[in-house]
């Protein structure tokens, strides 16, 4: 169930400001892939029109190509919904939805989307919750409501919501960055199973993460603030992290600059 | 002097909060230069502002009385005055100049405080005092069907029954276009018409009762012939009632964070039903307070009742045909009337009317903490 995704030649404006530039770039499917690079170069950007979530942000705009194996996400009578139904997403905060329990908010993408089932829901909920490496934690309080998580819990619930829907591809704007170290591996054990049924692409900051997680590794880099980011190069994890081609990637995972 | 002679009162002052100077070697401050500052100063003790304002309560109003002076709010004003000043002087002398400027904004605050409650607390208590000794069971439930003006008896069902009909139609009518219009504006708007819809509700919000009432008069009675009725009233008062569901509306959706509509949308549910079951249901505890508020607002309203819905001493239950009464009409009309019965009569209509909106702001509460979001600490 997992898809391929090709970028080709994306630009993303906010109204007139241009945010990354001509980016083309292959996500395999079944594997991780993370986006690095300083603030501002537009990662967290590209990340959002992979799912349409970008036009969301008024004066977002697009252009180019985002082909899902053999569709282009923005293609003529394509629906923003229906995409965004097949590429879930996890947010950099933990956003549950305050007015619902636990298990109301890993139902909330069936149920708002009219399954009423309840037998559907239970065993939807049962098994997004295992998958999420949570279920184990709140199986006895499912009814109770979402905020007396903690925070890793919460971001844990958000990858079930998420995952409930079954979507063919999950994106992640730096889950783990409002989480403590604990919480953390927790997440990132979770990626490294997930990545056996989608194609995940993961934001980070953090490079060590990035290291860690993920198969394949796209820098970016912007030339000064306010210009637009740009792809350096996307490789396998090793060679990014060992061998880099650029000399602008191997300074920024050095620390020399970013 | 060792260290344990200077660290000593500070650590006793600081657990205290009472002034020490007296054991405090002078002058030992400076000998040690800027290392070795005291972070503990001398502090009024706690209950020196009692202490302050009894005194100057006790001093204004023994002046005032000594002058002459017969009105108790020239006492009062006297006392407050005196308690600022005193507030100052003494924490400028024993804390220090910025200290007094902190306790003289938290005494205008507390003398504020009192000027805006004092009011309040002799209204009610002079309308309970005048109105409660009417007020019973068939007070409520009958009408001034058969009461001449100056006869005592009688009852205020009729109006009651009216102020609920009309405010009830009034809130059927704004609530759902207020709520609406609200959602337009933060969901979707951002042209040039929400723009001008934001312009026109503001204009709304400024536009007195009789004016909104006069509007309906020439509108729906001059224009389309109808004669006074409830209904007419409702709509003079849902006109009044929607800019200001319109705003609270509004206020409520901007609080609701932006990162939830996203969690949602990014599930692959449509907009309307992000709006619907996430954005609405967050936000339902503010927006159900603001609906009340401006239910509670609409039902003291007099102006336009008496020109649309007329009054009527008789109970009438059609809100669509013929005039009706209400409770701010009833008691304007037997104040109006003038005799010891007819004034008992608007007490305890005043009374009734007082409880009726608080009821309604009390069930707003309610509403406002059973729907809000559970366990965040809002």
């Amino acid at each position: 169930m997992a898809k391929r995704i090709d970028v080709s030649g994306l630009t993303a404006y906010y109204g007139t400001h241009r945010a990354v530039d001509d980016i083309s770039l292959s996500i395999e499917p079944r594997s991780v892939t993370a986006f690095i690079g300083p603030s501002g170069c537009g990662k967290s950007t590209l990340l959002r029109t992979l799912n349409r979530m970008h036009e969301v942000t008024p004066g977002g705009r697009v252009e180019g190509k985002v082909m899902l194996d053999e569709e282009d996400l923005y293609g003529p009578g394509v629906d923003p919904v229906a995409v965004r139904r097949t590429i879930g997403m996890v947010f950099q905060r933990p956003n549950p939805f305050p007015t619902m329990s636990i298990y109301e908010n890993v139902a909330a993408g069936l149920r708002l989307n009219g399954t009423k089932k309840k037998k559907v829901l239970d065993s939807v909920v049962e098994h997004s919750l295992q998958g999420a490496n949570l279920w184990k934690e709140v199986k006895d309080r499912l009814h109770k409501p979402s905020s007396h998580l903690s925070g890793g819990q919460q971001q844990r619930l958000c990858i079930a919501r998420a995952i409930a829907v079954q979507p063919q591809v999950l994106l992640m704007d730096e889950p783990c960055s409002a989480l403590d170290p604990v919480s953390t591996l927790a997440v990132e054990d979770l990626i490294g199973g997930l990545k056996e049924q989608y194609t995940i692409v993961i934001v980070t900051h953090n490079m060590q993460q990035a290291a860690r997680i993920s198969d394949r590794t796209a820098f970016f880099n912007l030339a000064e603030i306010g210009r637009p980011g740009t792809l350096v190069e996307i490789d396998e994890t090793e060679r990014i992290f060992s061998n880099p081609s650029a000399q602008a990637t191997e300074d920024y995972i050095s620390g020399r600059f970013g | 002097m060792s260290r344990t002679d200077t660290t000593a009162p500070a650590q006793r002052s600081s657990r205290g909060g009472t002034a020490d100077a007296g054991e405090r070697p002078v002058g030992a401050a400076h000998r040690r230069g800027a290392t070795d500052v005291r972070l503990a100063k001398r502090r009024l003790p706690r209950w020196s502002s009692p202490l302050v304002a009894a005194g100057s309560a006790a001093l204004g109003c023994g002046a005032g009385a000594a002058a002459g002076w017969h009105n108790p709010v020239q006492w009062a004003l006297l006392s407050a005055l005196l308690f600022v000043a005193a507030t100052y002087v003494l924490t400028a002398a024993v804390e220090g100049r910025r200290q007094a400027g902190d306790r003289v904004a938290a005494s205008l605050v507390w003398v504020c405080f009192l000027a805006a409650v004092v009011p309040l607390v002799s209204l009610a208590w002079t309308t309970v005092r005048n109105g409660s000794g009417l007020i019973s069971g068939y007070f409520l439930t009958h009408s001034m069907g058969g009461i001449t003006n100056i006869q005592p008896g009688g009852g205020i069902y009729h109006a009651l029954l009216g102020t609920l009909e009309q405010v009830g139609l009034a809130t059927a009518l704004a609530a759902p276009v207020g709520l609406l219009t609200g959602v337009y504006l933060v969901e979707y708007g951002g042209g040039r018409f929400a723009a001008a819809v934001t312009f026109f509700v503001d204009v709304m919000t400024g536009v007195p009762s009789i004016v909104a009432g006069l509007f309906v008069l020439s509108f729906w009675n001059l224009g389309l012939g109808f004669g006074p009725s409830g209904f007419a009233g409702s709509m003079a008062l849902a006109l009044l009632m929607m800019p200001v569901v319109v705003r609270s509306t509004e206020e409520m959706l901007k609080l609701v964070p932006h990162e939830l509509r996203e969690a949602s949308l990014a599930l692959g549910v449509p907009k309307w039903r992000t709006i619907a079951r996430v954005v609405l249901p967050t936000a339902a505890g503010g927006i159900t307070t603001g609906v009340m508020l401006a239910v509670a607002r609409i039902t003291g309203e007099t102006a336009p009742v008496m020109l649309l819905v007329f009054g009527n001493p008789l109970i009438n239950p059609d809100p669509f045909a013929g005039a009706q009464e209400s409770l701010p009409l009833y008691v304007w009309n037997q104040y109006k009337l003038g005799n010891d019965a007819s004034v008992d009569r608007a007490w305890a209509g005043a009374l009734t009317l007082i409880a009726f909106v608080m009821l309604l702001n009390l069930l707003a509460r309610a509403v406002a903490r059973w729907k809000s979001p559970r366990g965040t600490g809002r």
